[in-house]
């Protein structure tokens, strides 16, 4: 091809945050307008992150506009601090945001991100949870237009949702939607509250802290303000209901490492094919640990 | 048993960068490291490919994650574009005028002779696909003669340096409508997301910088049936486009380079627009980065579709503007299609949880029935 074209290898470092200033400030433009439309979707151009798309970069680019120096921030990954992609995450703020602490410590954090888990314990409102989001609208089950979902949207016409629920209570005697469950914000928009179990959704509803949604790929992003309601679609005679995990004889499962009988259970299997149950969410684990057996707990 | 599988996952990165760079270089003494100019050149149909994936007119960096991605294109055009997101938008293209493009090939299949004549050029069209044996061992004093004699025999350059377009004959013919002007500045896909519908140049932004394989099977599929935009290629070129940008201080235009482009327009059969005058053809176009021929044609048959289906509504998925232009992103299909590898034990717990209750509940009523 051309010849001249040489490699910018003076360039070989990047500004804070990775993104150019105008690249922050519009995804802190959208920020704004989702808080102010609680649960509408608010498009934004969505830059590529050295990341798969689906990795979480929606959520990256949030945490990138929000993080400053002063920050400290803890990335998880199906509720643990040390799975690949949370390390992938955290590493690449790490490098790209210099000065800016991270923790593990869901209390010590002002800013978490998060796939598929809101941590156990409940946040401040000095705290903003970002969750990474593949598919930022409920309709999308009933509907494979986006023109015409953002037309039901605006017109809170959310009937072919519930018909769907309902087809469920006729085929299956329960709704079968297990995650991703479709929630009413503020009494107008049904989100997509990203795939969080169940067990996670009541810990939206009226919560201190401010939750951001961001869909890289799909190039959304929502949130759900402080002290807003966060109703999961249910009907008067069939409630919603979060996972249970209560075993043949109907005792609560506990977590086989801490002994905690009030937190989202991992389900592992031995190599002897043996049934255990585990904490989810890392950190409420070591902490559960250090509360009921100090000499063992893990001090990080 | 360990706590979860994926403790440890900062060690797990650290080795499979290890086990990428240790194939990378599994040739071992004997192996020479790619340098960055033979990927450009000799392999310069891939280096085309991904700054058209790009969406970045970078070639030595192309080559660069061509090497870097040991030869995944996805991946090659994916590390671009992330490269392109650190860098601001320092102004906006005029639009540019590919009749002054430096042309090394252009072919029209409608007309056998065109203004400027036909000029084939570096292509394989007509090359049998038979394996080239001498090529496995080739020597470099053969492989440096070969450039070196095709430049001794070309004739002197009495060849003009830019040729007319076939489609402006065909306008002032009167079989095109006459180019409509558009005054508003074109869509940036880089810096306003898709909300549908969309403007045309939203959707050539999109396809432009689209995967090649995602955009030929969309319009191959119309060609086969699904569709019926029937083309007739007016002109396709190749060539290097200088291109204009304004002067900081004065204003005035100036050749800041030039970028290697496919261009492709394509004729379809005629629309009759009734009280606005006699029925004419209609024109599809494509246009993208590098010398990607089958990616500009591609594109031009989906123009065409997709401004069937603006107009009438889509009757096929290829005529769907949400449809193309939200599934033609290398970058998104590959990066949504790996996703799933990562850990997912959350969510399925969830989901064995309602599969378990159902079960449960399906048991429970068929004893009952057995029971009345």
């Amino acid at each position: 091809m051309n010849p001249g074209y040489e490699l910018p290898l003076e360039e070989a470092g990047y500004s804070f945050g990775f993104l150019d200033e105008y690249a922050k400030r519009e995804v802190r433009r959208a920020i704004l307008k989702a808080i102010s439309i609680p649960g509408y979707q608010t498009p934004y151009a969505s830059r590529e992150m050295p990341m798969g798309r689906g990795f979480g970069t929606g959520g990256l680019q949030l945490t990138l506009a929000l993080v400053g120096p002063e920050d400290r921030l803890k990335v998880i990954d199906q509720g643990a601090d040390d799975s690949v992609n949370a390390v992938n995450l955290r590493h690449f703020v790490e490098m790209t945001c210099p000065g800016m602490d991270t923790t593990e410590h869901t209390r010590a954090a002002t800013l978490i991100q998060s796939r598929h888990r809101i941590p156990e314990v409940p946040l401040r409102e000095n705290q903003i949870l970002v969750l990474q989001v593949p598919y930022p609208d409920a309709l999308v089950v009933v509907e494979s237009s986006e023109a015409r979902r953002k037309t039901m949207h605006g017109e809170g016409d959310y009937a072919r949702l519930l018909t769907r629920l309902y087809e469920d209570i006729v085929r299956f005697d329960e709704i079968t939607i297990a995650h991703r469950y479709p929630t009413r914000i503020a009494g107008h928009y049904v989100i997509d509250p990203s795939p969080i179990p169940r067990y996670d959704l009541p810990k939206l509803h009226r919560a201190a802290a401010l939750t951001l949604l961001g869909a890289g790929r799909e190039k959304k992003i929502y949130a759900v303000p402080p002290y807003t309601d966060a109703e999961p679609l249910a009907f008067d005679d069939v409630p919603f209901r979060i996972e249970d995990f209560r075993d043949a004889a109907g005792r609560r499962c506990a977590c086989a490492r801490c002994g905690a009988s009030d937190s989202f259970l991992d389900e592992l299997i031995g190599d002897d094919g043996a049934k255990s149950w585990q904490c989810s969410d890392s950190d409420y684990c070591n902490e559960q640990l250090a509360v009921r057996n100090p000499q063992e707990a893990v001090h990080i | 048993m360990g706590y979860v599988a994926i403790k440890g996952g900062g060690r797990a990165i650290r080795g499979a960068e290890q086990a990428l760079e240790a194939l990378r270089t599994a040739e071992g003494e004997g192996g020479q490291p790619l340098a960055l100019a033979t990927i450009e050149q000799q392999l310069r149909l891939l280096t085309s490919r991904i700054v058209s994936e790009g969406g970045l007119y970078h070639p030595r960096l192309a080559a660069l994650a061509i090497k870097q991605m040991q030869g995944d294109t996805l991946e090659a055009a994916f590390a671009l574009r992330a490269y392109r997101s650190t860098k601001p938008r320092l102004l906006e293209t005029p639009v540019q005028d590919t009749g002054r493009m430096r042309l090394i090939r252009r072919i029209s299949s409608a007309f056998k002779d065109i203004p400027g004549g036909q000029m084939l050029g570096p292509t394989f069209d007509y090359a049998l696909r038979l394996m080239r044996l001498d090529l496995a061992e080739e020597s470099p004093q053969a492989f440096r003669g070969v450039a070196r004699r095709f430049l001794a025999g070309a004739p002197d350059a009495e060849l003009p340096d830019s040729f007319p377009k076939v489609v402006d004959a065909l306008r002032a013919e009167g079989l095109l409508p006459p180019l409509a002007i558009h005054p508003e500045p074109a869509f940036d896909i880089t810096r306003e997301p898709l909300v549908f519908p969309v403007p045309r140049s939203a959707a050539l932004a999109t396809m432009a910088r689209a995967e090649t394989g995602s955009l030929l099977a969309i319009a191959y599929s119309n060609m086969r049936g699904y569709g019926d935009v029937h083309p007739t290629v007016a002109e396709l070129r190749v060539g290097y486009l200088p291109v204009m940008l304004p002067h900081p201080v004065t204003g005035e235009p100036v050749e800041a380079g030039e970028v290697l482009l496919t261009e492709c327009e394509i004729i379809a059969m005629y629309e009759g627009h009734g009280a606005d005058g006699p029925p004419v053809f209609t024109l599809g176009y494509g246009a993208c980065f590098g010398h990607n021929e089958v990616k500009a044609i591609s594109m031009a048959i989906l123009d065409r579709a997709l401004q069937k289906g603006m107009r009438d509504g889509p009757n096929n998925p290829s005529e769907d503007p949400e449809f193309v232009l939200l599934h033609v992103d290398g970058v998104d299909s590959m990066g949504f299609a790996s996703h799933y590898k990562m850990p997912h034990y959350v969510t399925f717990q969830s989901d064995m949880d309602r599969l378990r209750t159902t079960q449960d509940k399906a048991k429970a009523r068929k004893k009952a029935e057995v029971e009345a």
